[in-house]
């Protein structure tokens, strides 16, 4: 006991693990917004950390896009969306908090369950990486399930993106170039979904993804 | 000093704090908000008031309704005793395990919310079937940081945790941070502190402590009073030996190690009322019907905690 590299990813890895149940808990849309700015915070240190123990000066560029990009830039854009979109009231859910949280749950045990046998003579710190990984994309998928709104659906996705940077950092010889080009995808994805709201806004008045389903005719 | 005498010290000093922890949440809050406040001593003299007043019964209140405040309050009184506080080897220890202050609680609740029922107003009748409620969601998040500590160090046993705690270097470990940030929601909800309930109201139709025990006056309300009053110091002492238990005094106690375990116990609790008192001025109490997803966080925290044990330390 009492190993202190481990101890501290551990902890960091687990804190944004925390923050994706927090981002499936709070309803308010700029409580989402803020959750996720905190949520990108703390991978950036992990993502900084994981750089300390490894020696690997590169993970400090990781952790440099992370904070500056997905722990600044993003929440702020998107709290301009949100604010000139007139959508900052409510965020509703299709299924209710506890279902949802249930869940969520259900998702970490099965990524803890799917991730222990396969790893088992792997260093801790890898595997329980791998889990929190897992679990935090798993749970961004359900975030963009049970969220109708068209932002908190992005924020998911930008979750789930979270949790894959957390795994990419925590194997060691990650090559720069991948992460760099996950960073780009999803700035590019980011700009696309921000012309997006407003195509959606302007063509149907409302932000509600249901709408489109009629759209697509599946509803009939 | 002997053990039996410490043992005595330990029964009498969790019940001649308890009002002072309530008085010190209160001076604080009223600080805070800009009041001045009744003075530390404030408790206590409400408390000896109303043992002089006499007690008004309601006609159609039984045997049940007079018994109950002495059970609830012998209860949460033995439970407190029986946590290690200043020392952790007490003539009592070996019973003080955390399965058994689980049950001491719900028996004292128990007792509460059956007074409750027992007069048959619609008050007392809201106040146990919500304070129920709380309990239902509260003790399963309880019982799981119980499975934390009991799958990290092997036992329930309190004198053996906070002793383990104390002396070994267990590190930064994730599932006991998580485990505290649930004990403390469960704290909130069980002492009926502010986001779940407000102690300073007796108006309220979303009030659960008080409308149980409103048709209490004199002796009986006094004993009602000090239950609440020693369940809150429970609570502070348990999260002070389970996860601060740095200062008690370990092992056999000699009368300078009991001393000096009085005082930083004291230091604890006086920081647990300062930091009690901020977090409850700087929130807003939520709708009841919100205090189940409020809980549900406490259970959802407890059960990731047994989770990371588990990847940490492998199936």
């Amino acid at each position: 006991m009492g190993n202190l590299p481990y101890d501290v990813a551990h902890l960091l890895g687990t804190s944004v693990l925390v923050l994706s149940f927090g981002l499936l808990f709070q309803r308010r849309i700029l409580g989402v917004l803020n959750i996720f700015g905190v949520q990108a915070g703390f991978l950036a240190a992990a993502a900084a950390w994981q750089a300390h123990i490894q020696h690997a000066p590169h993970l400090y560029i990781t952790a440099a896009i992370a904070l500056v990009f997905k722990a600044i830039v993003i929440p702020l854009a998107l709290r301009r969306i949100v604010f000139r979109l007139r959508i900052h009231r409510t965020v509703e859910t299709v299924l209710g908090v506890g279902p949802t949280m249930i869940a969520g749950v259900g998702l970490v045990g099965l990524s803890v369950i799917l991730v222990l046998p396969l790893t088992h003579q792997s260093v801790a710190l890898t595997r329980d990486d791998l889990a929190l990984a897992l679990s935090i994309v798993l749970l961004g998928l359900l975030m963009m399930i049970t969220r109708r709104n068209a932002v908190t659906q992005v924020v998911g996705f930008m979750s789930l993106e979270n949790g894959l940077i957390l795994a990419a950092v925590g194997v060691a010889g990650m090559p720069l170039v991948v992460e760099m080009s996950v960073a780009f995808s999803v700035m590019v994805a980011f700009i696309i979904f921000g012309i997006f709201f407003f195509h959606i806004r302007d063509r149907f008045d409302t932000l509600d993804l249901q709408s489109l389903e009629s759209f697509r005719g599946e509803r009939s | 000093m002997n053990g039996a005498g410490l043992q005595l010290l330990q029964f009498l000093l969790v019940l001649l704090l308890a009002p002072g922890l309530t008085g010190l949440v209160r001076k604080t809050k009223a600080r805070l908000t800009g009041r001045r406040g009744p003075g530390l001593l404030q408790p206590y003299r409400d408390l000896i008031r109303l043992l002089r007043k006499e007690a008004v019964i309601a006609e159609n209140a039984s045997w049940l309704f007079r018994f109950a405040p002495y059970l609830t309050f012998t209860a949460l009184w033995l439970a407190a005793a029986l946590i290690p506080t200043f020392a952790q080897r007490l003539p009592l220890s070996p019973i003080a395990d955390l399965i058994a202050l689980v049950a001491l609680i719900g028996l004292g609740r128990f007792a509460m919310a059956l007074a409750g029922l027992d007069i048959g107003t619609a008050f007392g009748g809201i106040g146990s079937s919500r304070e129920v409620m709380v309990a239902a969601l509260a003790e399963p998040a309880m019982l799981l940081v119980i499975f934390t500590l009991a799958l990290l160090l092997g036992t329930t046993s309190l004198p053996d945790i906070a002793g383990y705690l104390a002396t070994t270097n267990v590190g930064l470990r994730v599932s006991l941070g998580l485990g505290l940030v649930a004990l403390v929601i469960v704290a909130i909800a069980e002492n009926a502190r502010v986001p779940v309930d407000n102690p300073a109201t007796h108006l309220e139709l979303t009030m659960i402590h008080e409308a149980m025990i409103l048709e209490y006056s004199g002796r009986h309300l006094a004993m009602m009073e000090a239950a609440s009053m020693v369940k809150l110091l429970l609570f502070v002492s348990l999260i002070a030996c389970l996860f601060a238990p740095w200062g008690m005094a370990l092992g056999e106690p000699t009368a300078a190690s009991a001393a000096i375990g009085i005082a930083v116990y004291i230091g604890k609790l006086i920081l647990a009322g300062l930091v009690l008192a901020l977090f409850e001025t700087s929130i807003a109490k939520m709708r009841v019907f919100r205090v189940g997803e409020f809980l549900a966080t406490a259970l959802l925290l407890g059960l990731l905690a047994v989770v990371f044990l588990f990847v940490s330390k492998g199936l």
